[in-house]
């Protein structure tokens, strides 16, 4: 955990175009092992649209993105994934008809090559299984694995979101406004669960939340997206303190639904 | 060792399980209990329709892929088998190259298609299934010289299965134990394993893939499945099987033309099997093909009874006339997907 490690995920004037709309606009910025920065802006800043260039969802229309100081752009998104950036989605994006221990269990499998063994049975491989109900119990979903992704309230779903990610094991942990809609009582167990992550197992975690009291207690790092731009970086208190999130974010933050801390 | 057999995947339902036996047991003795030329070629025509039907639930049901390539690769199968034999004496030595032949070539272009179609949007991907489909249906009828056009071809078979071999001189139950039986018991097994080779791929890990394809192609990929790959390998796989489904109809039937192999016809029977007994089930494919062929078999029968029976009622009679038949199947179907929305299976397990 020295300063002079490389950064794990770096992103070079990243730039993506939808039409005139510059959705992400020469977005640079460096992300080291075992922090967590928080991004914020206000609604439309660009901060999922950053998060689909990095995983791979969206491809950019000029900059680099680069892990482990290898340029991935033109790497899709499952090599991505392989290659060790995980996801979490902000709308909800599980497979609806399967099982809760499903939904993981694939994940699992997808993070342990076995993809391609067309012969042995799902149901026999015990060592994906175990895994897989590792990551639900840490969740607090083990006791709903049997039930149908679909049919799950909003909050397990979101839990489930996360569950999913977990299972890959990721070097880089990407979580979209992982509370949002949650009940209050279910937050404090998400946002513990990111807190162990970061603090355990040194991973590179960015996290897009609205709330500012959460972003304040968890974050190493806020940057701030404004109209596609990087406008703020720096720790926490600064950050929220500066006039360009004054402006920028806080006076639209009501706005967001969300509210503040 | 059932467990193993199955792949853990089990009818899960009281019903079903009944229904599943009393299909298996039917076909078993299909050629003691139910005696007589029609029936046994109807038992044949179930086994080789489950197995055809089973091999297009992986590509629908599980993996969410509609194509209209099945009865291609099902003809390519048979047609395979037919040259072979047309072109050298019947041993099982030409049926084995014709069957490895037409395997590779349905696998090979299943393949190709993949690769090029499957990037794109699944409905140009249905729509050049049927555009190859088609193609390779006006080819087989033109190309006369190889594949005896519109007529077919004709062949015979390895002596094992004509009639003309008798295992034993006595009857059993009343039937002659000739080539015909063999030929049977042949198809029978055959179909056995591919259905349960079929299952046994669905409840792999790589099944198991496939299956999130169809939920969430995207959330899929955004977890490191390259999609593309896996739904080419399900179309090569399930090409494969329908290919042999077709070695095993040119073996019972002893001819192999457009109308019984590659027709487009077949290929929307195929679609309301799998719609009907449950999509990604495969049980649901035992379930669909067996009703459908004998419905197709019989209905027509039962309504010249029907017919009969109300000679004397002018509207009803005119009604059930044999001629109707295909307009009560079109009823029978609208209804049950209607009410079986999630297929035979899907109801008997009370998921409906
Ligand atoms: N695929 C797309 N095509 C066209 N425009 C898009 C696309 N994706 C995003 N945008 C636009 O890019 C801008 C940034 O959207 P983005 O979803 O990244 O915002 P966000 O910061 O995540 O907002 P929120 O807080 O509401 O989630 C918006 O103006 C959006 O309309
Ligand atoms: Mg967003």
């Amino acid at each position: 955990m020295t300063a002079t490690e490389p950064p794990v995920l770096r992103t070079e004037e990243l730039t993506i175009r939808f039409g005139g709309h510059v959705a992400v606009d020469r977005v640079s910025c460096a992300f080291d092992r075992g922090t967590l920065t928080a991004i914020v802006g206000p609604n439309g800043a660009g901060k999922t649209t950053y998060f689909n260039l990095i995983s791979g969802q969206l491809r950019s229309t000029a900059g680099k993105v680069v892990l482990f100081g290898q340029d991935i752009t033109g790497l899709t998104a499952p090599r991505r994934t392989r290659a060790g950036i995980g996801r979490a989605f902000q709308l909800t994006n599980l497979f609806p008809n399967l099982s809760v221990l499903e939904n993981v269990r694939i994940a699992v499998q997808a993070r342990h090559d076995t993809g391609l063994d067309i012969w042995s049975l799902a149901t026999r491989r015990r060592e994906l299984i175990e895994l897989a109900e590792h990551h639900l119990a840490r969740t607090g979903l083990l006791d709903k694995m049997d039930s149908v992704a679909a049919e799950l309230p909003h909050g397990d779903q979101r839990k489930l979101e996360v569950a999913v990610l977990l299972a890959l094991e990721s070097e880089v942990l990407m979580f979209d406004e992982p509370t949002a809609g949650m009940s209050v009582d279910e937050v404090p167990v998400v946002l513990d669960l990111i807190h162990q992550i970061k603090a355990d197992t040194a991973k590179t975690v960015l996290l897009v939340e609205h709330k500012m009291d959460v972003v304040r207690s968890l974050a190493d790092r806020i940057i701030v997206l404004h109209n596609g731009a990087l406008v703020a970086d720096g720790a926490p208190e600064a950050v929220i303190a500066s006039d360009v999130v004054q402006q920028a974010y806080l006076g639209t933050s009501s706005a967001s639904g969300d509210g503040h801390g | 060792m059932l467990r193993t057999l199955l792949s853990e995947d089990f009818p899960r339902s009281r019903a079903l399980t009944a229904v599943v036996l009393l299909i298996v047991l039917g076909l078993v003795l299909a050629p003691f209990v139910f005696p007589g030329i029609r029936s046994l070629n109807t038992a044949a025509t179930i086994c080789i329709f489950i197995v055809l039907v089973a091999s297009y639930d992986l590509l629908l049901g599980y993996t969410g892929i509609v194509s209209f390539a099945h009865t291609m690769f099902f003809g390519i199968g048979a047609y395979g088998v037919a040259l072979s034999l047309k072109a050298f004496p019947a041993s099982w030595g030409a049926v084995a190259l014709g069957a490895g032949a037409g395997l590779v070539l349905a696998m090979g272009l299943a393949l190709v298609i993949g690769l090029f179609a499957l990037r794109v949007q699944a409905i140009f991907f249905a729509m050049v299934t049927l555009a190859v489909a088609s193609a390779f249906l006006i080819l087989a009828s033109q190309l006369s010289g190889l594949t005896g056009g519109e007529d077919g071809l004709t062949y015979r078979v390895p002596r094992e299965l004509s009639p003309a071999l008798k295992l034993v001189s006595a009857k059993v139950m009343d039937v002659r134990l000739d080539g015909r039986i063999v030929s049977y018991y042949l198809i029978f097994g055959s179909a056995l394993v591919l259905v349960l080779g079929l299952l046994r791929v669905v409840n792999s890990p790589f099944g198991r893939v496939l299956q999130a394809i169809r939920e969430n192609e995207f959330r899929a990929e955004a977890i490191g499945y390259r999609t593309a790959f896996y739904r080419t390998a399900a179309t090569c796989l399930s090409a494969g099987a329908a290919a042999l489904a077709g070695v095993l109809m040119a073996l019972w039937t002893k001819y192999t033309g457009p109308d019984t192999t590659l027709s487009l016809s077949i290929m929307i029977d195929i679609l309301l099997m799998v719609v009907i007994g449950g999509m990604g089930t495969i049980y649901g494919a035992v379930v669909g093909a067996t009703l459908f062929v004998l419905a197709k078999n019989y209905l027509q029968v039962l309504m010249a009874s029907a017919a009969e029976t109300t000679a004397g009622v002018p509207l009803l009679n005119e009604l059930v006339s044999p001629d109707r038949w295909l307009l009560w199947l079109g009823i029978l179907f609208v209804l049950s997907v209607y009410f079986f929305p999630t297929g035979i299976v899907g109801r008997l397990r009370g998921r409906a």
